[in-house]
């Protein structure tokens, strides 16, 4: 089937997108070895005997294949050595650092299994292996990279240490945790870990994924590609629904959150709701003091990729007024299928000081980035 | 505008089984004296998905001094069929009868419910009509149930829970919405759970109102579900509900949906058009609850935003507590989709209203 689905042209284009914040970009390996050079013997021997365990029946490929090769990667980021999209530095810079001279690309690695690993040991190990090779690999190579500290938060006192380890290291700029996990994130057994992120002034990215083993809806497990890729919509809200409703933010009145890969157009109909809901039964969450979407305004944060297309563009710009323009921060997702272009992603012609926020100014003070 | 003299179409208003013994005199011989042997005539079969006591549950004003809201047809009469005038009513029974592991013992306490309805309810108000229960995880049942049912037009849509064992979409269901497509019967789809699956992939929620608030991320998994595995294609002249799924979410599914589906479309290549088409044609969903934003000019725009004025039917949602009075139309809806609203869009979904 060939068919032109979408005859439409950008209402506008934005000339001032260069020197932006990139709020996603997905390093991966040249070869799976080259995380064995920061692990001790223990476990590159149970890497090589035992490997990852997670949650899903298929143990390396995914349970819902992409439609791209590399499981989703843009076709023309394959380096020209043959490697995979996103672990040739030198390709990253021409395809996507120098193009558009990134300021700060912010790593967000999707790789080394080291956050649903069942194995919390092994999660652990995998974590700080992945974190050394975001420093060695990416980072002091080329210093607009921005690390993320990954954690196993199954595995609480490791993850605690790592995150301390890692504070005051400016190489890193957030804790990276998977929302899809064994249990909501705002559930109680987590919150020494999102304390531990706050008092260390890490932001956390909550980057779409996981391996909890939960169906992708509550409905069951979907058949498609198709239903998986907006399923992460779903976690995202109710993610969102967790953090809020179980108290973490009043508990932790300082915790930042950054949602990334989840696009962002549901968020104000979710608050509508949120409070709504709130309203009738306030008597079962009483530590919440105020509104549900005031927690939401004042302690989350949103990337904008996969960007949502409203079939009327102006109506992108009503829907960020309702998020908020300080909390809407531009995402690439670089070399993903669907990575948003920043100079077409948005198909409405944004007040230049919009731009100036969404692409740079709000992530730099969240980050604290010169 | 007075609601009352509109009579309007109210297609969602909720009967309580009051207690399992009252199904009795409506099962064969083998499963009253079933259910009698093993007790459960003494329990009470209510969903977790509803807590009958959660305050979002029963307006205040309509809760009755003892037994469940919604229970008695007087109260049904008073705080619906009274003030708000409807032409019709559609009744939903939600109840633990629909989920039961055993197959057997969900399709026979489903037409017990069925029957239930019609002696109790149908028979005692001409302007009642009600959703044919069934055991929507066991296909086969579900169908015989349809089938036994659908001679009395007084039912008029066939009723599912959002969340069960399997999305739906699956191919298993699709006898059921091939039975409901013979007799001119939509599939309501209302919110809840079996809770065979945790409520989203993040697993198993602290309290109640995530509970609540996931239904919509729910319904957005059902639509999901739906149009990718090609029920709309199957079945080209099967409508669905959305009861009590919210309402503003829709807008923002539609452009995630569309996007998604331009990127990955050849997996499903039966989808020759937009998502956002089909559920426009297809689907439809209730008004109560809205989720309105707080500025009353904001929910022009997300019907603006939804785009097609044949989507929405009134429903007050009875006895669940959205609204005080008969305010049940949300503020700032145009006045030019109010008459389509209240009546003619239910005429257009459900054929047996006619």
């Amino acid at each position: 089937m060939n068919m032109t689905v979408m005859d439409r042209k950008p209402e506008a284009i934005n000339q001032s997108y260069l020197g932006f914040i990139d709020c996603d970009v997905h390093p991966f390996f040249k070869s799976p070895d080259e995380f064995n050079a920061f692990l001790p013997e223990r476990w590159r021997e149970h890497r090589r005997t035992i490997g990852g365990r997670t949650r899903v029946g298929l143990a390396k490929a995914s349970n819902y294949p992409r439609m791209s090769p590399g499981n989703g990667q843009r076709m023309d980021a394959w380096p020209p050595d043959g490697t995979h999209p996103g672990s040739d530095l030198p390709f990253m810079q021409q395809q996507l650092l120098d193009l558009f001279n990134v300021s700060y690309g912010l790593l967000a690695p999707l790789v080394g299994g080291s956050g649903g690993e069942r194995n919390v040991e092994f999660g652990a190990a995998m974590a700080t292996a992945t974190n050394e090779w975001q420093l060695a690999r990416w980072c002091d190579p080329d210093p607009r990279l921005k690390a993320a500290v990954l954690v196993n938060v199954e595995h609480q006192s490791a993850a605690i240490a790592e995150i301390e380890k890692r504070a005051g290291d400016r190489r890193f700029v957030q804790v990276q945790i998977p929302p899809r996990g064994l249990e909501p994130l705002g559930r109680r057994r987590y919150w020494p870990i999102l304390e531990a992120c706050a008092a260390n002034g890490f932001p956390i990215s909550l980057h779409l994924g996981g391996a909890g083993g939960h169906p992708s809806t509550g409905g069951g497990h979907p058949s498609f590609y198709h239903e998986e890729h907006p399923s992460y919509v779903q976690s995202m809200q109710t993610l969102v629904t967790s953090l809020v409703c179980e108290g973490v933010f009043e508990h932790i009145p300082n915790l930042k959150i950054v949602l990334v890969e989840g696009g962002f157009a549901w968020l104000p109909a979710l608050c509508w709701r949120l409070d709504r809901a709130w309203k009738r039964l306030h008597a079962e969450v009483p530590f919440l003091r105020q509104k549900p979407s005031e927690y939401v305004r004042q302690s989350i944060w949103v990337t904008t990729q996969p960007i949502e297309e409203p079939e009327r563009p102006r109506d992108m710009l009503s829907t960020l007024e309702w998020i908020g323009i300080d909390r809407v921060m531009f995402s690439t997702d670089y070399p993903h299928w669907d990575q948003d272009d920043p100079r077409y992603a948005f198909k409405v012609a944004l007040p230049e000081e919009w731009k100036r926020k969404i692409y740079s100014e709000n992530a730099r003070a969240l980050y604290q980035l010169e | 505008m007075q609601l009352s003299s509109t009579q309007p179409i109210d297609c969602d208003v909720h009967l309580a089984v009051p207690s399992t013994r009252v199904l009795l005199p409506y099962l064969e011989d083998y499963w009253r004296e079933h259910l009698i042997r093993r007790g459960i005539e003494n329990d009470n079969l209510e969903l977790s998905s509803y807590p009958p006591n959660a305050p979002i549950n029963c307006r205040p004003d309509w809760r009755p001094p003892t037994g469940l809201p919604g229970s008695q047809f007087e109260q049904l009469r008073d705080h619906v069929l009274e003030p708000f005038q409807p032409r019709f009513a559609i009744c939903n029974v939600l109840d633990g009868s629909q989920i039961m592991f055993s197959e057997d013992l969900s399709a026979a306490l489903c037409r017990g419910i069925n029957n239930w309805i019609a002696a109790e309810w149908l028979d005692r108000d001409p302007r009642l009509r009600a959703s044919i229960v069934v055991p929507a995880h066991s296909p086969d049942l579900a169908v015989a149930e349809i089938e036994r049912r659908a001679d009395d037009g007084r039912f008029v849509q066939v009723l599912m829970l959002a969340m069960t064992e399997i999305p739906l979409g699956r191919r298993q269901h699709w006898p059921i919405y091939a039975a409901a497509e013979r007799h001119g019967l939509p599939i309501g789809i209302h919110a809840g759970s079996s809770f065979r699956n945790p409520p989203s992939a993040l697993g198993w929620s602290s309290y109640y109102i995530e509970d609540y608030v996931s239904q919509s991320p729910g319904f957005s998994g059902v639509l999901n579900s739906l149009v990718t595995e090609g029920v709309f294609n199957k079945f080209p002249k099967l409508k669905v509900v959305l009861i009590e799924s919210g309402v503003t979410w829709l807008p923002a599914h539609f452009w995630r949906i569309n996007k998604t589906w331009r990127g990955v479309r050849s997996e499903t290549p039966w989808l020759d058009r937009m998502p956002s088409e089909i559920i426009r044609e297809r689907v439809r969903l209730t008004i109560q609850p809205f989720d309105e934003p707080p500025e009353e000019h904001d929910v022009q725009t997300i019907i603006e935003e939804i785009g097609c004025d044949e989507m929405l039917l009134f429903s007050t949602d009875y006895p669940h507590w959205h609204f005080e009075g008969t305010d049940a139309i949300p503020p700032g809806l145009p006045d030019g989709l109010l008459t389509k609203l209240l009546v003619d869009n239910a005429l257009a979904t459900y054929p047996r209203l006619s």
